[in-house]
């Protein structure tokens, strides 16, 4: 079929062409529907409108009466700034320490590379409600400093610090795995002629490994920062302070009393939702060529 | 092919010489520590706070305890715990197993149209970007809002856009426990089978696997060497042939990585099922161990290890699979 | 949402619509400012009656609140504003509070939220929560019973109760009276009620069970009308069969009002259920008085005000209606506060009459466990609802809140899943509960 004539090939491309678009903007469109709607709902009012006329009824008036509320009630604001405060020093801590291991286990062969290599990679697809209990026990009595919290427990449990550790304990696994298998691709050579020129381990490391595994960390800072920023577990168990909850926790504070009111729900769904979004549109395109999971053998 | 400015694709296709790795006995005594302790510190927090607590747990679940009072108050019960859910409570563990069995199977077709969607945008049609932004974007929601979405939005019995759209009786997908088909087993009383509410929590958990996947997957296929696919197509091979038997193949390390990650997400789903209230039905191992091991009710931290103790022995299995694919070969 | 098993609300967590949001804010203010005033004068009292424990009552105290939705937040800071004393309120949304609480109370507050009976005790048992009998000696506005529900097992008391509000069967008065219904006072009557209903075409019943407690409180009254008090606390307390005809009975006559049930009930939330009833699509509504929260005080007053409740009718007559169901809720201290003196001041004052006085200013939703609180101020609900339970002579918590936690979320709440899910299949249910029931530790 690959020597048909060029006009009926053309004609079949083509044809082909419309085929797929057309089948792509179908499951696109599918994919959408139920963000649209909840996009929707977001900008209209609860008990005036869609609790009188129905969920789908075609909304009498728009507003961002929904979006205001939520960001007021829901204490968006403080909450974003905790995730942060979490989430920014994880990522950094978590794809310093990955790459250091990274760079240690598959730029040098020593007995026990593997093997870290299979820990952290196996300790990551661990179930995480599973080491809970113990964790808990492990953070409260491991005593830190208040000096380098924001909160006076005396110890690690009830501290932002103490969920940037399990974060950082769990995702450096994942992100070990991904960096060796990129550093695994780049030319030995390069790490040799460093040698010959006297250069440690460790600037070999820092000046020549580290910045030509940028587009891996773009990948790593996007996966990373989605699954950071999305986590209500960790934020809710170990935290006892409201104040120094995730943002995620704000839905459940919006959840009580406005159960019903899934305009203002849709609001706050939608503004949470938004800085993920960005982090994705922003690295996206480094995002699929850095994400070099251990494909192309060539 | 060497890109000169970045090392992205371009290196990721001259095969990295191999066995060439620098020997650790011929570093100097300073270099060898600097390792050491580059591995030595993510080591012991993984350690630490990943595997020791996972260790006590096994531990714990051959022990009762509260949770609440001090840990000495725990009394070692042998395989009691163990027993208990599988003869006592076997209404709500096989329950489990068998929807996280049916999870496996469906999240493996989802993986399954990932790949297909990721294929058709490595063509690099009109629109690819907005496309892909698209079928990725349920992956960056929370689940809080991903739960809100399906329950209230699309599930919801009296009012919701899925029984708005369906012409007959309405359907109450969140808490309909009857059951599509059902199979009896040896040994226990009760059928299993598939309830409807499961059902209808599978089209949203594919809503967000498959646009991961598809994620996943087109980052292997732009590291695919696109010679090899010419190749193929002079050969005579169709898009099909070409796929199965070069494309596919090639790919084998993230055919891997999408395997486990399938299988993992499939046993460790937790969260979608949680938000939407976790109705008769719809319990996964996930929520067995969550429920016994921190809810309120969470006072039976034995019973609540034995289940967690299935879950990872389940996933450890997976994991060992994985592990020997895809370290063996490269490391040796 | 993102909580595991929900529990059943209190009114602090849903609010009652009596009042807008936008005017919400400035009464509240208003009231705080007023409680300020209060406390000033109170203060030497509860100083006088705070001795023992460290801390100086003066400093400051911690206060863990699940009180997260905007109105029950303003009013509970209403109520601790009157207290005059420096507290530090840690707000946390209801249900991860609730969800978390048993490794909360391992880091807790001074001062924490939380409700009466064995959820209480459960604790006090645990030994993680600190004895306040003498703060007691300084509620002699709290009657016998709830000095009762706030005792532990070992005699001590460890619970302030706060306010509580009842479980009745809510209808709109409108609809009874337009259709000449009357209000049913046994079980033939209200059977009869629901056939009128039918043939009218409304649905008697709204009903709802998402998150798997709602019909826990039709299990409760049903069995206290069938089998009466006394046996529902020693079936709550482990110590009666499941598998015991009179269980069987209770599901026997569920069995009779199912059919006139909105249906699929499982998946329903208690939210929607309440607009059925609030538009009139069905007649009955079986929930705490916190059902009127459903609904707008700006736009849908009319409905509000238009809602009424009745007892739960007369099953067995040798019962008759002496008891109800009332959930308390209030609060407890930490084992060991920072701040004890402080911690057992707050506690003196949020047993007083002005505390509560200030929280119903703000938040209309319940009724004062303080004898002493001002009763004129009540709506219409909250006379109804201090009558009820009143002129009962037994008390009733709530089923996750009269038994184990674990049992009642994990054993007993499945199993009425699966009963109304497939009421025929009640002989299994009912020995598997009884079978899952002996692994657990009763008190």
């Amino acid at each position: 079929m690959s020597s048909g004539a060029s006009v009926q090939s053309v004609g079949d491309s083509r044809m082909k062409r419309v085929l797929l678009q057309t089948f792509l903007i179908v499951v696109a469109v599918a994919w959408l529907i139920p963000m649209v709607a909840a996009l929707l709902s977001s900008f209209r009012y609860f008990e005036r409108d869609t609790q009188v006329n129905g969920v789908f009824s075609w909304p009498e008036t728009l507003t961002l009466d929904n979006y205001r509320e939520a960001w007021e009630v829901g204490g968006i604001k403080n909450a974003f700034a905790n995730t942060m405060f979490i989430v920014l020093p994880a990522l950094v801590l978590i794809l310093l320490l990955s790459s250091m291991v990274a760079y240690a286990c598959s730029r040098y062969s020593w007995k026990f590379n593997v093997f870290f290599l299979v820990l952290f990679t196996a300790g990551n697809l661990m179930p995480q409600q599973v080491i809970f209990q113990p964790l808990f026990r492990i953070f409260k009595n491991t005593p830190w400093p208040d000096l380098l919290s924001d909160t006076d427990t005396g110890s690690l449990l009830g501290t932002k610090v103490a969920v940037i550790f399990i974060h950082v304990a769990f995702q450096t696994g994942f992100c070990t795995f991904v960096l060796s298998n990129y550093m695994k691709t780049i030319p030995k050579e390069l790490g040799e002629a460093a040698m010959v020129d006297g250069a440690s381990v460790w600037r070999q490391y820092w000046q020549i490994i580290l910045p030509l595994c940028r587009p891996a960390f773009a990948a790593l800072a996007t996966l990373e920062f989605t699954w950071l920023y999305n986590d209500f577990f960790w934020g809710s168990v170990l935290l006892n302070q409201g104040s120094e909850r995730p943002i995620t926790s704000s839905i459940a504070v919006l959840n009580g009393q406005y159960a019903s009111d899934y305009n203002l729900i849709a609001a706050a769904s939608m503004m949470i939702a938004l800085p993920t979004l960005a982090v994705y549109l922003a690295l996206q395109k480094q995002f699929i060529s850095g994400l070099t999971l251990g494909a192309n053998k060539g | 092919m060497i890109g000169t400015s970045t090392v992205s694709t371009d290196i990721a296709q001259a095969a990295p010489p191999r066995g060439r790795r620098r020997r650790f006995s011929q570093l100097s005594r300073r270099d060898k520590t600097v390792l050491f302790v580059m591995v030595g510190i993510p080591a012991f927090i993984h350690i630490a706070l990943v595997w020791v607590p996972a260790l006590l747990t096994a531990i714990l679940s051959f022990m009762k305890w509260d949770n609440v009072r001090p840990v000495d108050t725990a009394e070692a019960v042998g395989f009691r715990n163990y027993w208990e859910i599988f003869t006592i409570f076997d209404n709500q563990l096989f329950p489990a197993l068998f929807n996280n069995l049916v999870l496996i199977v469906w999240l493996f077709l989802c993986s399954a149209v990932g790949i297909l969607l990721a294929y058709l945008l490595d063509k690099n049609l009109k629109g690819t970007r907005v496309y892909q932004s698209i079928y990725y974007f349920p992956v960056v929601l929370s689940v809080a809002v991903v739960g809100f979405i399906w329950k209230s939005v699309m599930f919801n019995r009296d009012a919701g856009l899925l029984n708005i759209l369906w012409p007959g009786d309405p359907i109450d997908f969140v808490g309909d426990q009857s059951k599509l088909f059902e199979f009896n087993l040896p040994l226990l009383d009760f059928p299993l089978g598939l309830s409807t509410n499961f059902a209808a929590l599978l089209v949203a958990m594919a809503w967000r696997h498959i646009g991961y996947i598809m994620v996943l997957y087109l980052a292997g296929l732009k590291s695919f060497d696109p010679s090899l696919r010419e190749a193929a197509s002079i050969d005579g091979c169709n898009e099909w042939q070409t796929f199965r038997r070069v494309v596919f193949p090639g790919l084998k390390p993230i055919n891997v990585v999408v395997a486990v990650i399938t299988v993992i997400e499939a046993l460790r789903a937790y969260d979608i099922v949680a938000a939407l209230s976790e109705p008769r039905g719809t319990e996964v191992m996930g929520t067995l161990v969550t429920n016994s091991l921190t809810g309120e009710g969470g006072g039976y931290a034995g019973r609540g290890s034995a289940f967690g103790m299935v879950l990872f022995l389940l996933c450890i299995g997976f994991i060992i699979w994985y592990v020997i694919n895809n370290f063996r070969e490269r490391d040796a | 949402m993102t909580g595991k098993i929900e529990k059943s609300p209190s009114p602090s967590e849903v609010g009652f619509s009596l009042m807008s949001r936008r005017t919400l804010l400035a009464s509240a203010a208003a009231v705080a400012a007023g409680g300020v005033v209060l406390a000033a004068c109170g203060d030497d009292e509860d100083e006088g009656g705070s001795g023992g424990g460290g801390g100086d009552a003066g400093g400051e105290v911690t206060f863990g609140s699940n009180y997260s939705d905007e109105k029950p937040k303003a009013a509970m800071q209403a109520a601790i504003d009157s207290a005059g004393l420096n507290v530090k309120v840690n707000t946390v949304d209801h249900n991860t509070y609730q969800e978390n609480f048993n490794t909360y109370v391992q880091q807790p507050d001074d001062v924490m939220c939380w409700f009466a009976g064995y959820r209480m005790r459960a604790f006090a048992g645990k030994g993680v929560l600190g004895d306040i009998s003498d703060v007691w000696g300084n509620l002699p506005d709290m009657s016998e019973g709830f000095k009762n529900a706030a005792t532990g097992l070992d005699g001590k008391q460890y619970f302030v109760p706060f306010y509580f509000y009842p479980w009745a069967i809510h209808y709109r008065k409108s609809l009874f009276e337009e259709k000449g219904y009357a209000i049913p006072n046994n079980w033939a009557e209200l059977l009869e009620l629901c056939e009128k209903m039918v043939a009218d075409g409304i649905t008697p019943f709204a009903a709802a069970n998402d998150g798997g407690w709602p019909q826990m409180g039709m299990f409760d009254m049903i069995n206290l009308r069938t089998n009466g008090y006394d046996f529902h606390v020693s079936l709550m307390g482990g110590k009666e069969s499941w598998t015991d005809d009179k269980v069987k009975q209770v599901f026997t006559n569920w069995g009779t009002i199912l059919d006139y049930y909105q249906p699929d009930v499982n998946g329903r939330t208690w939210q929607d259920a309440a607009t059925a009833l609030g538009n009139k699509e069905a007649g009955m509504y079986l929930l705490g008085t916190f059902v009127t929260s459903n609904f707008d005080a700006e736009t849908q007053q009319d409905i509000i005000d238009d809602i009424d409740f009745f007892a739960f009718p007369i099953i067995d007559p040798v019962h008759g209606k002496d008891a109800v169901e009332a959930p308390i809720d209030g609060f407890m201290m930490a084992k060991s506060p920072k701040n004890e003196a402080g911690a057992k001041a707050l506690l003196t004052a949020l047993g007083g009459a002005a505390a509560i006085d200030a929280f119903l200013a703000v938040d209309p939703s319940s009724v004062a466990a303080n004898s002493k609180a001002k009763t004129d101020g009540y709506n219409a609900l909250q006379q109804k609802s201090a009558e009820l339970v009143g002129s009962a002579k037994y008390i009733a918590q709530f089923l996750d809140r009269d038994t184990d936690p674990d049992f009642a979320a994990k054993v007993v709440g499945k199993a009425i899943q699966d009963f109304l899910a497939d009421p025929s299949s009640i002989d299994t249910v009912l020995s598997t509960v009884e079978e899952q029931k002996q692994t657990y530790t009763f008190e």
